[in-house]
């Protein structure tokens, strides 16, 4: 019997928290999903789901269930357990990585000293289920994204990973809450590293396969890449794996440059009153939904409306928790999970941001941006930042060490962007090969 | 994946690498040919080896269709042949048959047929625009496009009551007259259109990522262009200066000062800058028509039943997407003995497998956006 309880009292945190990743992790792609059809449509002058529920916010719900009960279809002849298995393989690897990754100083499934290490690792699993799942639809345009996709994941994961290997030298740990107490009280590393922090979004978005990077599932050339012969849910497993994807990404991110749960300007007391924001965000977003709700067109969404106005007062209600004395303690946790997924989704809006402005890169543009720009880049920033720390110790004060490593590491980049530039004779030129005839 | 009785190809090969060659089969239902075009490719890794060309599965017989239908009657077949502009279709058709009678539509007639023929050059310059910045990945273009598109398609749809297959003019002339508010709204149009195309071209035309997906994509020279008949954006990209509007000027086009862009290098990028000076063009030609149009009637002195002698004709014009032309035999009855369409998009496509090969499978989407075609032109 104490051995049972001695159990709970190590596991019963660690393992709430896993059930809560687990069932929330995909409810929050799916409301990323909405978030992206929202802001693509405010983008492109229109408005985007507006049905299902007020201002299609039933609609992920919706998109799911369809998902569920759709005709499974599973190709005559593809390899059928590897084709069952794949996109298990990455939505366990996406959920997985999120066991290490820390939202507030309490909100943590494990402490890992190898935090860091242990993410990167697992999620890059993921490629896995793409590779097994192009291969095992036997169709040739699967074949191909998913080749894409091995491609484009060995030369970026190596880009993101000497990124985040600047974070980890300013830090000098890997655990992913160390690294945020190291920004604690100082700058975030953002603002010391930040070529690191633009090689980090950069590689990160190739990494999860998003324009302009998408090129594994560029729905214009390959239909859908390696998902061409997925359908029903098995798709929707491989859709929610690739959006998970999208928020482990940016929660790394945010942990290592832009200070994690930490408050913006933490250190200036004068700037105290930024901790009323959370709660009064809420509430704004609150009274809106209530101010919306009679003006809804059917009294069933008026009642959703409400819901989610009340919902949004109940959070509104738990940020301001805190400031109740007798529950001060629970600030670090409440607000720390609130500025945490602000970051993630400023980090996610940036994303979309840059899928519906730019076009697609072309195969070997991509190998070309990674090979001769990034990583090479990558790997000036790190000793860069390694000359920097070395200053910080010999007592150099911060402006100039930070202009001294950041300037030269910046010259390297317009370096490279020249070399880029220059006419190089490529043994095999790709796209500007002329026919031989012609 | 060998078996050369499907691929119709004379046998996969050994690439480079030692690796078996595959064959992908593009279309008829791919999202980016544009309808039903089918596009076999042979392929080294993503490296296109050969390709072939597969039409006809939106062939409707239209020209077959034209020798048991009246000359009126056929009108309105042609404009389902290039179904995002069908005005330059009704036009060519119309003008075409008034040759074969000797008839000559009124100046007002022919003033309001060149702004909407214009005005619907726009609208498939548009329509290319945004497909062909979707198929290289830019999402957003489209919807700009589709905006503008829409404010074209209400004034055609207050003018003659449809938006795509308008059946706009008739022979001899138009049906309807000009609603009240007509040059209005057109003049509306195209002073703000003007901007609107700044919008597309700060998005793409500086933008690092588009120039390197079609610069030096699908080069097509001056000479080869030639040879292989190509018309319209897909001729002028190539740096050749030829335009019916101006070689052989139909409708009211001599009344109005514009110019022939062309490009240089024959690429992608050379076929897009041409085609978006062309609506600044077309948008110069549609203000200066707006400004006048002659008082007047709308029908010229045909009869109610058409019956012209017997003879030959062929009448081209400048559509969207090339020549198109009409050739048409009259044997002396109501209905033409035969009726031969010179489609611009069908013979521009002649040209895909020559700018195909070598590319990568990225780039052939983004050649056959740069074509312009519309399938239900190609098959007829």
């Amino acid at each position: 019997m104490s051995a049972l309880l001695d159990f709970l009292k190590t596991y019963m945190w660690p393992l709430i928290f896993a059930v809560v990743i687990v069932a929330v992790l995909p409810l929050l792609a799916g409301y990323v999903v909405l978030m992206e059809r929202k802001i693509m449509a405010d983008m492109q002058a229109r408005l985007g789901p507006m049905r299902v529920g007020p201002h299609g916010l039933l609609q992920p719900i919706a998109d799911a269930l369809k998902l569920l009960i759709k005709e499974d279809i599973i190709p005559e002849n593809a390899d059928k357990v590897v084709f069952w298995f794949a996109p298990v393989i990455s939505v366990t690897a996406a959920m997985l990585a999120y066991s290490a990754l820390a939202i507030g100083p309490f909100f943590q499934i494990a402490e890992l000293n190898i935090g860091l290490l242990f993410i990167v690792a697992v999620s890059s699993m993921g490629i896995f289920g793409i590779i097994l799942g192009g291969w095992a639809s036997n169709s040739h345009y699967s074949l191909l994204g998913a080749l894409r996709s091995t491609a484009q994941m060995i030369s970026y994961e190596t880009a993101a990973g000497l990124a985040l290997v600047g974070g980890v030298l300013l830090s000098g740990t890997l655990s992913t809450q160390k690294i945020v107490m190291a920004q604690h009280g100082g700058t975030w590393f953002v603002f010391v590293a930040p070529i690191g922090f633009f090689l980090y979004l950069v590689a990160s978005i190739a990494e999860t396969n998003r324009a302009p990077f998408d090129l594994p599932e560029a729905e214009s050339e390959l239909v859908a890449g390696y998902m061409t012969e997925y359908s029903g849910f098995r798709w929707a497993v491989y859709f929610l794996a690739e959006y998970a994807n999208m928020i482990v990404v940016a929660s790394i991110a945010t942990t290592l440059f832009l200070g994690g749960w930490l408050r913006p300007f933490g250190s200036i007391a004068a700037l105290d009153f930024l901790d009323f924001f959370p709660p009064l965000s809420f509430l704004g977003v609150a009274g809106y939904c209530l101010y919306r709700t009679p003006k809804q067109p059917e009294p069933i969404q008026s009642m959703v409306m409400a819901l989610f106005g009340g919902l949004c007062f109940l959070l509104a209600a738990a940020m301001a928790l805190p400031f109740v004395p007798a529950f001060a303690a629970s600030k670090p946790g409440l607000h720390g999970a609130f500025w945490f997924l602000l970051k993630v989704s400023l980090y996610i809006y940036s994303f979309m941001w840059i899928r519906f402005t730019f076009p697609r890169f072309r195969f070997d543009q991509l190998m070309k941006l990674g090979w001769y720009f990034m990583i090479p880049l990558s790997i000036v920033n790190v000793l860069g930042l390694g000359v920097y720390k070395v200053l910080r110790q010999m007592q150099w004060s911060q402006w100039p060490a930070f202009l001294l490593t950041t300037g030269g590491t910046l010259l390297v980049a317009i370096w490279l962007v020249w070399l880029a530039q220059r006419k190089v004779a490529v043994p095999e030129p790709a796209g500007e090969m002329t026919e031989a005839e012609g | 994946m060998t078996d050369t009785r499907i691929s119709g190809f004379p046998g996969v090969e050994q690439t480079v690498l030692g690796a078996d060659e595959i064959i992908i089969n593009m279309g008829p239902q791919h999202p980016s040919t544009h309808g039903v075009l089918r596009v076999k490719l042979r392929l080294d890794g993503e490296r296109i080896v050969d390709s072939e060309c597969i039409i006809g599965y939106l062939h409707r017989g239209v020209e077959k269709i034209a020798e048991h239908r009246s000359y009126t009657q056929f009108a309105p077949y042609v404009d389902r042949m290039d179904y995002v502009a069908a005005v330059s279709n009704g036009l060519g058709y119309c003008e075409a048959v008034e040759k074969l009678l000797g008839a000559e539509a009124p100046m007002r007639a022919k003033v309001v047929r060149t702004i909407l023929t214009e005005l619907q050059r726009i609208s498939s310059h548009l329509l290319w625009l945004g497909t062909h910045a979707i198929d290289i990945g830019a999402l957003t273009p489209l919807f700009y496009c589709l905006r503008e598109r829409e404010e074209i398609l209400k004034i055609f749809e207050k003018y003659c009551g449809a938006r795509l297959t308008t059946h706009a003019f008739r022979i001899g002339g138009l049906q309807y007259d000009t609603y009240d508010g007509f040059e209005a709204e057109t003049k509306r149009f195209c002073l703000d259109f003007v901007h609107r195309v700044d919008e597309y071209e700060a998005l793409l035309t500086e933008n690092r990522i588009w120039i390197a997906r079609t610069k030096g994509v699908g080069v097509l020279s001056a000479a080869d262009a030639i040879d292989m008949g190509a018309t319209g954006p897909v001729l002028r990209g190539s740096g050749v200066k030829w335009d019916i509007r101006k070689a052989m000027p139909y409708a009211a086009y001599d009344r109005y000062e514009f110019e022939i862009p062309t490009g240089q290098n024959g690429d992608t990028y050379d076929r897009y800058i041409v085609r978006m000076q062309e609506m600044r063009q077309s948008n110069r030609i549609c203000l200066q028509a707006i400004e006048d149009i002659p008082a007047g009637p709308i029908m010229g002195k045909v009869g109610k039943v058409l019956k012209p002698p017997v003879g030959e004709v062929y009448h081209s014009i400048e559509a969207p997407k090339g020549e198109l032309g009409y050739y048409i035999v009259s044997d002396g009855t109501t209905q033409p003995y035969r009726v031969r369409i010179r489609p611009p998009s069908f013979i521009n496509l002649e040209a895909l497998d020559k700018m195909i090969k070598g590319h990568l499978v990225a780039d052939v989407v983004a050649i056959i956006g740069t074509l312009d075609i519309v399938l239900g032109e190609v098959d007829r």
